[in-house]
């Protein structure tokens, strides 16, 4: 499988008078051909800045990036043609409606012209290509913008966002067509918040914090990376629970003990458990391994998890873990 | 070639690009109703009517002027030998004519006037071109699309000129036919030989000079301020601080040739080959006393307006290339 997309030691730099800003951080990212790639990470993290200096739009400080096996953005004339991207929320010229917003397009684009309502009927919007994009929903803006996207027939697709503002039943639409799309050939790279998404769609991911990598790979391989192997065991009894804690502590064990439950971690094996529990007399009516799904993977690595009576501030990361750290302003 | 026809189809479908096109349009249809009807033809009858209306007019000045005479030659001691003495010359027919459109004579108003509303109209129609384009995101899309930023601005400022262009052709053939038949209507067309039909058609050239100049600062400032707010801004700070302000401050300082300092003088002197300012702050030369004078060419104005356009179009080109879109 080749690399149609490669970004190594990505650097952006913001300059102001509040001082010095590092976007991106030496980022890297590598997508194969043919899959949908998630590309995630919490607010200010550089995703879009990442998207905007991909696509030409901002100047790196330092780095490499390459579509499609071409060095860019000195090759970005040449490849522009095989990609197909929105980035962040969907602009376009309020009073055109969706049919001229395409049309031109296409004919800046060298695109033919009957491949605006090939692409209108794709993304649901062939009844009301003739409106005016400003009496359009946020939802139908956001087709508008894929369907933009979609024109050229891309061989690489870069959606940031792509769901937002759709109802469920365009979330679902928008997924199948994703996959639909890759099945075709083309590879998919979604920026998105929402992780359950994410995960049913994506072959690959990569999570960016604070302008670094943080995680990628397969999703499964990364979820596999990062799992915990915790435990939940519940007790006949749940007067038993202090007195168990402190048995499997003397074993090793990471617990924490919750009102009805305890979380155990840290053995290799879980029957370790119910041999330590039953050696004092305890017996288990519950012994679940906790699943570990893409939210959690992504919380624990960007640090960005909800902390009861904490306010998280946007800059505020794993990498970046309080005030004007590495990555926040003042620097 | 595709990226041009689509900026020239995005222009000509842009609802304010028509209404505003529309709106000149009436304004130049209303005034030229009001030159059709605040002139008129001299006929045979009206100038008959009027030399019969100069010759009572002088046969009563004669009369009274004698009476005068009497009257001071009665006083002894006084001086009368200055006194006026009215000449056929001081009673001309044409000065009792309701007035009528001297194609020759009063034609260069008209271009002048003409080029100045389709200046304004050009500096809006591309300011907001760019600028509309740069607020919607729509800039951005097309980038993304055509990631050479440089060919996408000049073939946007390529296609705003080529439509000026058309349009102010086809305007200024309106107009000169317009005011051709109201010369023939309500004036005359006397004196209208093949180097005076030259001299108007190079002076419309020159307005023509003058539309696509304030085309081009109106794209270049919006584009440089990314928003056609930032363009209309200027262009009122120029006028209310530059123009008013300045020539007040220059008026009180006594300055000499204030009008040099005035974009309006430049404009007068780039349409009508040349202005004559007059130093009224100096003391007067010479045996009649007269003021120093300077003149402001065409060429000089050219130059100035060169100068104005490389400014601003230079520096909307280097800010697109240098600065980040986001």
């Amino acid at each position: 499988m080749s690399a149609v997309l490669e970004i190594q030691g990505l650097q952006k730099t913001y300059r102001s008078r509040k001082g010095v800003r590092k976007a991106l951080d030496g980022f890297d990212m590598v997508v194969e051909a043919g899959q949908v790639h998630g590309f995630l990470g919490p607010n200010g993290s550089g995703k879009t800045t990442t998207l905007r200096t991909l696509l030409g739009l901002i100047r790196p400080n330092g780095g490499r990036m390459a579509i499609l096996g071409r060095e860019v953005p000195q090759a970005l004339p040449e490849v522009a043609g095989s990609v197909g991207a929105i980035v962040e929320s969907p602009q376009f010229f309020g009073n055109f409606s969706a049919r001229d917003t395409l049309s031109l397009l296409a004919d800046a684009g060298g695109v033919q012209r009957r491949r605006v309502d090939e692409v209108l009927e794709l993304v649901g919007l062939r009844d009301r290509a003739g409106d005016r994009v400003k009496t359009y929903s946020l939802g139908m803006k956001q087709r508008l913008a894929v369907a933009s996207a979609l024109l050229k027939n891309p061989r690489l697709l870069i959606l940031d966002e792509p769901a937002n503002g759709l109802d469920p039943g365009g979330i679902r639409e928008m997924r199948t067509l994703m996959r639909n799309l890759a099945e075709s050939g083309m590879t998919v790279v979604l920026s998105s918040h929402i992780l359950g998404e994410i995960q049913l769609i994506c072959d690959s991911v990569t999570i960016i914090a604070a302008g670094r990598r943080v995680a990628a790979g397969g999703v499964a391989e990364v979820l596999a990376r990062h799992a915990s192997s915790s435990v939940r065991v519940r007790l006949e009894s749940a007067s038993d629970l202090t007195a168990s804690a402190g048995a499997l502590r003397d074993v090793g064990a990471q617990v924490v003990v919750d009102a009805d439950h305890l979380m155990v971690s840290g053995l290799a094996q879980p029957s370790a458990i119910t041999r330590t529990l039953a050696a004092r007399g305890v017996y288990v009516s519950e012994l679940s391994p906790v699943s570990v799904d893409l939210e959690s993977v992504f919380l624990e690595l960007t640090g960005t998890a909800p902390v009861e009576g904490e306010h998280r501030q946007v800059d505020q990361t794993v990498m970046a873990p309080t005030g004007p750290a590495q990555g926040g302003w003042g620097q | 070639m595709s990226l041009y026809t689509a900026e020239t189809r995005r222009l000509t479908k842009r609802r304010f690009t028509r209404f505003f096109l529309i709106g000149v349009v009436l304004l130049l249809g209303a005034i030229a109703a009001g030159m059709f009807i605040s002139n008129q033809k001299n006929t045979p009858a009206v100038v008959a009517e009027a030399q019969a209306k100069a010759d009572r007019e002088y046969q009563q000045a004669v009369v009274q002027a004698e009476a005068e005479r009497k009257t001071c030659e009665s006083q002894p001691g006084s001086d009368c030998t200055q006194m006026w003495q009215p000449t056929r010359e001081d009673f001309q027919a044409e000065w009792y004519m309701p007035p009528t459109f001297n194609f020759r004579k009063n034609f260069g108003d008209m271009v002048t006037t003409l080029a100045a509303i389709l200046a304004m109209a050009a500096f809006v129609i591309g300011a907001s071109f760019v600028g509309a384009e740069w607020s919607s995101g729509g800039m951005m899309n097309l980038l993304l699309w055509r990631p050479q930023r440089l060919k996408v601005l000049n073939t946007k400022l390529a296609a705003l000129l080529a439509v000026l262009t058309a349009v102010t052709v086809a305007l200024s053939a309106l107009w000169t036919g317009l005011f051709v038949l109201i010369a023939n209507l309500r004036g005359t067309l006397d004196g209208m030989t093949s180097g005076a039909w030259q001299s108007y058609l190079i002076m419309e050239l020159r307005g023509l000079v003058i539309v696509l100049a304030a085309g081009a600062l109106g794209f270049g400032l919006a584009s440089i301020g990314r928003h056609t707010a930032v363009a209309m801004g200027v262009a009122i700070g120029v006028v209310v601080v530059l123009q008013a302000g300045l020539g007040t401050v220059l008026a009180m300082a006594q300055v000499k040739y204030i009008e040099m300092y005035l974009a309006p003088t430049w404009i007068a002197a780039w349409m009508n080959k040349s202005v004559e300012l007059v130093d009224y702050n100096a003391p007067c030369i010479g045996a009649n006393c007269e003021q120093p004078t300077m003149t402001l060419t065409w060429q000089m104005a050219g130059v100035g307006l060169v100068a104005a356009l490389v400014l601003v179009v230079g520096t909307a080109m280097w800010t697109l290339r240098k600065r980040d879109i986001t």
